[in-house]
């Protein structure tokens, strides 16, 4: 008879090459990078709607590895212009791996002339980025990458924290292409603050750097809504957003930032229509 | 036959036993060290990216002995490598490892920490070093059991007990070691050692010798503690990637090329007008030439170096 010391360990061996088989059936399922929206993002985020993937509207460029994943550039591109039948209401921007995979929601309007959108994102490990169009009809286009997140000492955290801090709320607003009348302007919209995720190592992090980050940022051209984003961790420290708004006339455009802890900071910038 | 069987599986068992006690081992063999100057002991790391291979032994670590304690300068990329650099203490002395100083949070100087807790051992970092420890911990800890192929425990990520706000003395015993705390520079928690015996200065990642510069904190404050760098008077200086120097101001010019050429050259094409994702694809690239790992980290310096310039005026 086989001692109970001896069957303890036998049960040990045999339970190890269960977890080991598990976990490579585990491995398995994460290594298919549309495994999480299939079985749950999808459905939690849009219900059962159709979303149209093979043509979308919507395209999306991003590299294929992070070489920071502190600052991934992304473009957005939309298909459609906004015209007052047909315009792109909503961009969704989904990071399937992140701790908060909604990472933001863009609303637009007729004023914004052009859905397009660049920025800055965080992308914790490798991951599908994906976004989601919203037509004002309602019907939903998604383009999505697959990004690979580089490994040893990079993070995706800022790294001058306290300089981020120092000018926080400090805005910059510029245009960045010709401007031409009627024509959809690019814009380029930057804010310091430091975007802290208070996430990793809770316990560790409240203590020393806890959760402050960008949640809106309002956009309007002589009190006409342009471009609204609700934000989120994902987006990179010192947030940086490109848009298009079109400046019909001269006047105002006005950047209007609220954070985690409810301070908001604001800018204006003159617009000639003529320039 | 029953006991055939129980001999059987008594063999199996206490051979995977066996088998798992030599991986658990607590012995590890120790890590091949260097006494390149009285007293101080180099590993010098691979120059490579962390991997299965290597198991994220790629940074220069080591310790200095005095005649009541060891100081052991970064603990290595995991905590098996804390417990070689341990053995390897041991092999040379049996006086205590009293502090294990972080020289910055990056995960290949601070996954060994944990080999030296139990000890009792003080840790030692900038003022800075809990925050960046607390924001990057557990990333660190997911990459490292991906590159590396096996899980670290939370406990692995060892806060320092004393922090430096600008500089700090430690007594080994007849040994005094200046330790001194920069502003964001390498990272924004950079730590320099010095051993006033020997004239040894210890820069760990403020210097890196054939290994591209790798920027994670601040370029216009990694020139100005370079240009700070080069006017100190050592004997020896240990960077924390590539060979030590007995010319510190020489070895440092290339690295202080390369952050200026990176500096200059996104400072144009934000002039121009151009984006991230431009100065990406044009900036720094005569640099490739001179560098070991410039695929790997060239990129992410450049985006860490442009997310800083453009908010200059």
């Amino acid at each position: 008879m086989l001692k109970v010391q001896q069957r303890k360990s036998i049960y040990l061996l045999l339970i190890l090459q269960l977890s080991l088989l598990s976990s490579s059936i585990v491995m398995a399922i994460e290594d298919d990078p549309d495994a999480l929206w299939e079985s749950s993002f999808k459905t939690h985020f849009f219900g059962d709607r159709e979303i149209e993937t093979k043509k979308p509207l919507v395209e999306l460029k991003a590299p294929k590895r992070a070489a920071n994943p502190a600052l991934v550039p992304i473009t957005i591109k939309s298909k459609i212009g906004q015209q007052p039948e047909r315009y792109v209401k909503t961009i969704y921007l989904i990071i399937d791996k992140n701790p908060k995979p909604l990472a933001g929601k863009f609303s637009f309007t007729q004023e914004s002339g052009q859905a397009d959108l660049s920025m800055r994102i965080r992308i914790n490990e490798y991951s599908k980025v994906r976004v989601i169009a919203e037509l004002n009809d309602g019907s939903l286009s998604m383009a999505s990458r697959f990004v690979k997140a580089s490994g040893g000492c990079a993070a995706p955290v800022g790294s001058d924290i306290d300089k981020a801090m120092a000018r926080l709320g400090k805005i910059k607003l510029f245009p960045r292409g010709e401007n031409a009348p009627g024509e959809p302007l690019f814009t380029q919209f930057m804010v310091s603050h430091p975007n802290i995720t208070g996430l990793q190592m809770d316990q560790l992090t409240r203590m020393y750097a806890p959760e402050h980050y960008v949640t809106k940022v309002d956009v309007s051209f002589n009190g006409k809504p342009v471009m609204s984003a609700e934000t989120d961790i994902s987006i990179s420290e010192n947030p940086s957003i490109g848009f298009y708004f079109v400046p019909s006339e001269s006047g105002e455009l006005k950047v209007m930032v609220k954070d985690s802890k409810g301070l908001t900071f604001t800018k204006v910038r003159k617009i000639s229509a003529e320039n | 036959m029953r006991s055939f069987t129980g001999h059987f599986i008594k063999s199996l068992l206490f051979g995977s036993i066996g088998w798992s006690g030599v991986l658990l081992s607590s012995t590890p063999p120790a890590l091949p060290i260097e006494e390149i100057e009285g007293g101080v002991y180099l590993f010098s790391g691979h120059q490579a990216m962390a991997d299965k291979q290597n198991a994220g032994a790629i940074a220069n670590i080591g310790f200095i002995v005095g005649n009541n304690c060891v100081a052991v300068i970064d603990s290595g990329g995991s905590p098996e490598q804390g417990k070689q650099l341990m053995a390897a203490v041991h092999s040379v002395t049996t006086k205590p490892v009293c502090y294990v100083i972080n020289t910055h949070v990056h995960p290949d100087h601070i996954l060994g920490n944990l080999a030296f807790k139990p000890q009792g051992a003080q840790f030692v970092g900038h003022q800075e070093l809990p925050r960046a420890m607390a924001l990057r911990g557990e990333h660190y800890l997911k990459t490292a059991s991906r590159s590396l192929g096996f899980a670290l425990p939370v406990e692995a990520i060892v806060m320092p007990d004393t922090v430096v706000r600008e500089t700090l003395k430690i007594d080994l015993g007849g040994r005094l070691l200046i330790l001194t705390a920069y502003p964001a520079a390498h990272t924004d928690n950079d730590l320099t050692v010095f051993d006033e015996n020997t004239g040894t200065l210890w820069l760990s990642d403020l210097l890196f010798v054939k290994h591209v510069p790798v920027l994670d904190g601040s370029i216009n404050g990694w020139l100005s503690v370079i240009d700070q760098l080069q006017k100190k008077q050592v004997n020896l200086a240990i960077p924390g990637h590539g060979a030590i120097t007995h010319s510190l101001s020489q070895a440092l010019e290339p690295e202080k090329r390369y952050l200026q050429t990176v500096r200059r050259e996104i400072k144009e094409v934000i002039k121009q007008g151009g984006g991230m994702e431009m100065a990406l694809e044009k900036v720094g690239l005569s640099e490739k030439e001179h560098w070991l790992l410039f695929e790997q980290f060239h990129k992410r310096t450049v985006s860490a170096a442009f997310a800083e310039l453009e908010w200059e005026e």
